[in-house]
């Protein structure tokens, strides 16, 4: 096979996260490409075994990986809940609904690994099952391959001193001295090292990795291998009837230029924070983070947190407004300063963000959106922040508004937003979604030096003693000088400014000059910035006068869509301002079809800015990523 | 340093007779007195007459938005704690609209130096009522007179457990120069109470102390070590009552002689003697009377003037700077590529196209 996709699905308490992560890092050093997603409830602990508590984490691995995959080839369901959830989807909670394909979140050939103890009368109740069957009251083809296993009793099995001492080469095991409670948190290891065989991993190379994550809690690494490795010999020795797995090798053309280079799987809202400490560096600047606590962001304030050792300084303010404004002092006073939230923290951000804009100061927004509208879904996935990163904000307000693509590049674009603040003097808003920032990508790992180079904004020595915050450079933007400079003082306001002299001014035609300049310098930005690079689909081009459309998070899933439809993909990371070549690269093609999750808001802003192409849309707002599927059949649908 | 080296070149627009006036001359003056040079110096503000100051102040500046100059000011201190930051913030802009980042940086200990114009009225908005106006004001928004509890801002100074509080009044420019020199050589957040009268919208605010006739039968001047004396004659002084049968505490005016005559400790950590004091004389400002006089305080005690609270903790800026050197003293990574050198990485056969 050439990709597969894991589902690992159980209570939020099972420990479901920490396993899907586990085998996705192996996966990645092992040489495959990975995507996850986490899919975990809203609520920290719902009731255990309840529908609501179900906690699930996907990955695909193999070559050419574009997204976390559409539905599981191999699902793990801990209890009775989490295997209700993975076959009827978004259905679950429909009476009577039985397994269909379109809703599952798995395959009609998929393998799905159940623990038979968790099918009690009381744990089919928790999951409102209304039979004791649960196999055949959710209508689970025949044609699916279900493996039961006694996880539970299994487990402990594997940690009874009687077993131990069957194993007298392994030390440390007689002291596992572990209570019911923590045997049964053991479960998931099971379930691992059982995945682990179907995919034939090395064993070692597992064991390291378990070391490496219970590091700190190093009486938990013993009992964990014992019960990952028997989990695997499980496998092995009773000769489960499962065909194992393995992933084709990736073809010789792809091995080039990947010599010497280092790989680590990131999540995206790690790679955005490191960006943001590459850039501090790279720029000759300290990092300030103002935040305050907003899923799905926090991870980036948590991050930067704990990165003292980078001279990071980010604050936990008392709000969101506090959070952008202690950013826009460190920024007045000559600091790299970001702030980072997600869609209703950007709203409360709107007023002070029109601030940077009017004080021409940099500043860097990372908008992690989340499903919306008010407190919306803060787990799920979306992009409906767009129309407010560019317009929601009072007046003739523009900033720079950019997209990453990848968890991967979450790293570069928080690197490019740094870069084009610092040198453009300006509010750039980096927009994420929880896709991103939650999901896990191989990260190939750069060094600083090859970087590309950050200048911030200075002020020209002959300045000294005549500055004011309103003289700009050739490019039309103004002037950087920050207290402490000793010559530079001046008055910076959120009030419009004189043109020549930066005092308070009314004047009208003052007013629209400077309008008229603020705009500018974000317009000049174009040229500094890479054009649109069109992807041509792998293989044969069958819908040639076709264009897909998107923009940031759906990246993978339109590449693959593309390349399913054999039709060329525009994915834009640029869009405040566009690259320079948009209406050109658009203007090839009969048919372009803008996928969004959201109604229709890059489809609306392409409209706005190039009312001469015709534009289609295809947009799903339910919380998820895209399914790659359902994009293909939809332009299959209107293009034949 | 003199006085006019502080001066912008920018003309005073606050109104004639506007007690702003003298605050500003009083900063310039506070300012060269200190001795901080010009370029050191970032004055921030939010919104409203009072935050106007900045413009006029040879200094870096920033005029802001409404409520937020304390988050700014914040930003500003934390990140360059070598920096001197005043926050120039009305009653409307740190009580109603900034009243969150107003009791954060003073729990935090932000080092700031905080004037806050207290004029009870919104002026720069044409005349509404503020979170001190009295209860009962009448304004153009609370044409039957307010129905609003209004602020004690020494109480929310105290209760967000302020480090540094002083009062001062406008037409008192010597009082105005020490609390504002003591603001700034306070290692904390200083919250210095400047009483202004609002000459349009609600002129005669502070008549009660503000008048040269009674000033010195209504307030009191407290300065440190010093007992507290205050009348046209020197003849009253402060004392502290405690009543067991209602186990209440109170300060009382005894003659300037009596033994029993407090002196004055701004350094105490215990605040319970400072809000006493601070709260001196407020009754007055809580309640407008059916016939539109203010409220009679029977204890006869003056209101007090000068630095009330001026107590040593650590400070926000320099904890959080502190913290940083010492992880970035300890730690093995120091910059991005040693960091990166710390993660779990592996050299990787597979494709990379896509990425």
């Amino acid at each position: 096979m050439k990709n597969i996709v894991v589902r690992f699905c159980g209570d939020s308490g099972d420990g479901m996260q920490l396993t899907g992560n586990m085998f996705a890092q192996l996966a990645a050093e092992m040489g495959n490409e990975i995507s996850t997603l986490p899919d975990f409830p809203a609520e920290i602990r719902a009731p255990q075994g309840t529908l609501g508590g179900v906690s699930a984490f996907q990955v695909e691995l193999g070559h050419e990986v574009y997204t976390s995959g559409d539905k599981a080839d191999v699902v793990v369901a801990m209890n009775a809940a989490a295997l209700k959830v993975c076959t009827l989807g978004s259905h679950f909670n429909h009476p009577q609904a039985h397994f269909d394909e379109e809703f599952s979140l798995y395959h009609r050939h998929a393998i799905v690994i159940v623990d038979t103890d968790s099918l009690s009368d009381k744990d089919l109740e928790k999951a409102q099952f209304h039979t004791s069957n649960p196999f055949e009251e959710l209508g689970i083809p025949e044609t699916v391959q279900i493996v039961p296993v006694a996880l539970t009793t299994l487990t402990k099995e594997a940690l009874k001193p009687s077993a131990v001492s069957h194993q007298p080469s392994e030390k440390a095991e007689s002291s596992f001295n572990l209570d019911n409670k923590a045997v049964l948190k053991c479960r998931n290891m099971f379930a691992l090292g059982l995945i682990y065989w179907l995919f034939d991993e090395p064993m070692e190379k597992a064991i390291h990795l378990l070391e490496e994550k219970f590091k700190k809690k190093p009486a938990l690494v013993a009992p964990n291998t014992k019960v990952m490795v028997d989990g695997y010999n499980y496998g092995q020795n009773l000769a489960l009837n499962v065909q194992q797995v393995h992933i084709e090798e990736p073809s010789a053309i792809s091995h080039q230029n990947s010599a010497e280079s280092s790989y680590t799987s990131i999540a995206g809202n790690k790679a955005t924070a490191w960006g943001l400490i590459a850039a501090a560096e790279k720029a000759g600047k300290r990092l300030f983070l103002g935040s305050y606590p907003i899923t799905p962001a926090t991870d980036i304030l948590h991050e930067l947190a704990a990165r003292k050792d980078m001279n990071v300084m980010a604050i936990q303010a008392e709000d969101e407004i506090a959070g952008v404004c202690t950013a826009i002092g460190a920024a007045f006073a000559g600091d790299l300063a970001c702030t980072s939230t997600s869609g209703p923290g950007l709203s409360l951000k709107s007023e002070a963000i029109g601030l940077a804009v009017m004080a021409e100061l940099p500043l860097v927004v990372i908008d992690v959106q989340r499903g919306g509208p008010s407190t919306g879904l803060p787990t799920k996935t979306e992009q409906t922040d767009l129309l407010q990163a560019l317009y929601g904000r009072n007046g003739e307000c523009p900033a720079v508004v950019i997209a990453a693509s990848s968890s991967a590049n979450c790293f570069d674009f928080a690197y490019e937003a740094c870069r084009i603040a610092l040198e453009n003097m300006t509010p750039v808003i980096l927009m994420t979604d929880t896709y991103l920032a939650n999901g896990t990508a191989l990260w190939r790992i750069p060094k600083l030096a090859e970087l590309p180079e950050i200048k911030p904004q200075g002020v020209p020595e002959e300045l000294k003693g005549h500055y004011n915050p309103a003289l700009r450079d050739e490019r039309g933007v103004r002037y950087w000088a920050f207290p402490g400079m000793e010559g530079y003082e001046h008055r910076n306001i959120g009030l419009e400014r004189d043109a020549t002299r930066g005092t308070i001014s009314t004047n009208p035609e003052n007013h629209e000059q400077m309008v008229l300049a603020r705009k500018h310098k974000i317009e000049q930005i174009a040229d500094r910035i890479p054009d649109l690079k069109v992807m041509k689909a792998h293989g044969e081009q069958r819908m040639d006068e076709c264009l897909l459309v998107g923009w940031g998070s759906t990246e993978g899933h339109l590449h693959a869509a593309a390349n399913e439809l054999g039709c060329d993909l525009a994915q834009f990371n640029y869009i405040c301002p566009l690259p320079k070549n948009t209406h050109e690269v658009l203007s090839r093609y009969q048919r372009i079809i803008v996928c969004e999750l959201n109604t229709g808001q890059f489809a609306a802003y392409l409209r706005s800015q190039f009312p001469d192409i015709q534009i289609e849309q295809y947009n799903e707002i339910q919380g998820q990523p895209f399914a790659v599927e359902r994009i293909v059949n939809f332009v299959k649908s209107i293009v034949d | 340093m003199e006085a006019s080296q502080f001066k912008s070149d920018q003309y005073v627009r606050f109104c004639p007779g506007c007690g702003d006036h003298a605050i500003c001359m009083a900063l310039q003056k506070a300012m060269a007195q200190t001795g901080i040079p010009t370029h050191q110096v970032a004055v921030i503000s939010g919104i409203g007459c009072s935050s106007r100051m900045p413009h006029y102040l040879n200094t870096y500046g920033f005029n802001t938005i409404h409520g937020r100059g304390g988050a700014i000011a914040t930003g500003v201190k934390t990140s360059h704690p070598e920096l001197t930051v005043w926050q120039m913030s009305g009653d409307g802009d740190c009580l109603a609209i900034g009243g969150n980042h107003f009791i954060h940086e003073i729990r935090r200990n932000v080092d700031l130096n905080v004037c806050m114009f207290n004029n009870r009225i919104y002026g720069l908005t044409k005349g509404q009522y503020s979170p001190t106006s009295p209860k009962g004001f009448v304004s153009k928004s609370s044409p039957f007179g307010t129905v609003e509890r209004p602020f004690v801002p020494a109480e929310l100074v105290l209760g967000a457990r302020g480090t540094f509080f002083a009062r001062t009044l406008d037409v008192d420019v010597p009082t105005t120069v020490d609390c504002l020199v003591a603001a700034q050589q306070h290692k904390g957040c200083s919250i210095v109470e400047c009483l202004v009268n609002c000459v349009i919208f609600n002129n005669g605010t502070h008549a009660w102390i503000a008048d040269r006739e009674q000033r010195a039968e209504h307030s009191i001047i407290l300065k440190h070590g010093e007992k507290m004396i205050f009348g046209k004659n020197n003849d009253k002084g402060l004392a502290i009552s405690f009543q067991p049968s209602d186990l209440s505490l109170q300060l009382i005016v005894v003659p300037a002689d009596d033994e029993r005559v407090l002196v004055h400790d701004a350094h105490r950590q215990d605040p319970t003697l400072h809000r006493l004091l601070a709260l001196m004389g407020q009754e007055r400002n809580l309640e407008v009377m059916a016939n539109g006089e203010k409220q009679e305080d029977e204890s006869q005690l003056p209101i007090a003037l000068g630095v009330i609270r001026d107590v040593e903790a650590e400070t926000y800026d320099q904890a959080v700077n502190r913290q940083i050197a010492e992880v970035r003293g300890k730690a093995k990574a120091q910059n991005f590529d040693q960091l990166t050198a710390t993660l779990e990485q592996w050299t990787s056969r597979s494709a990379i196209g896509s990425l």
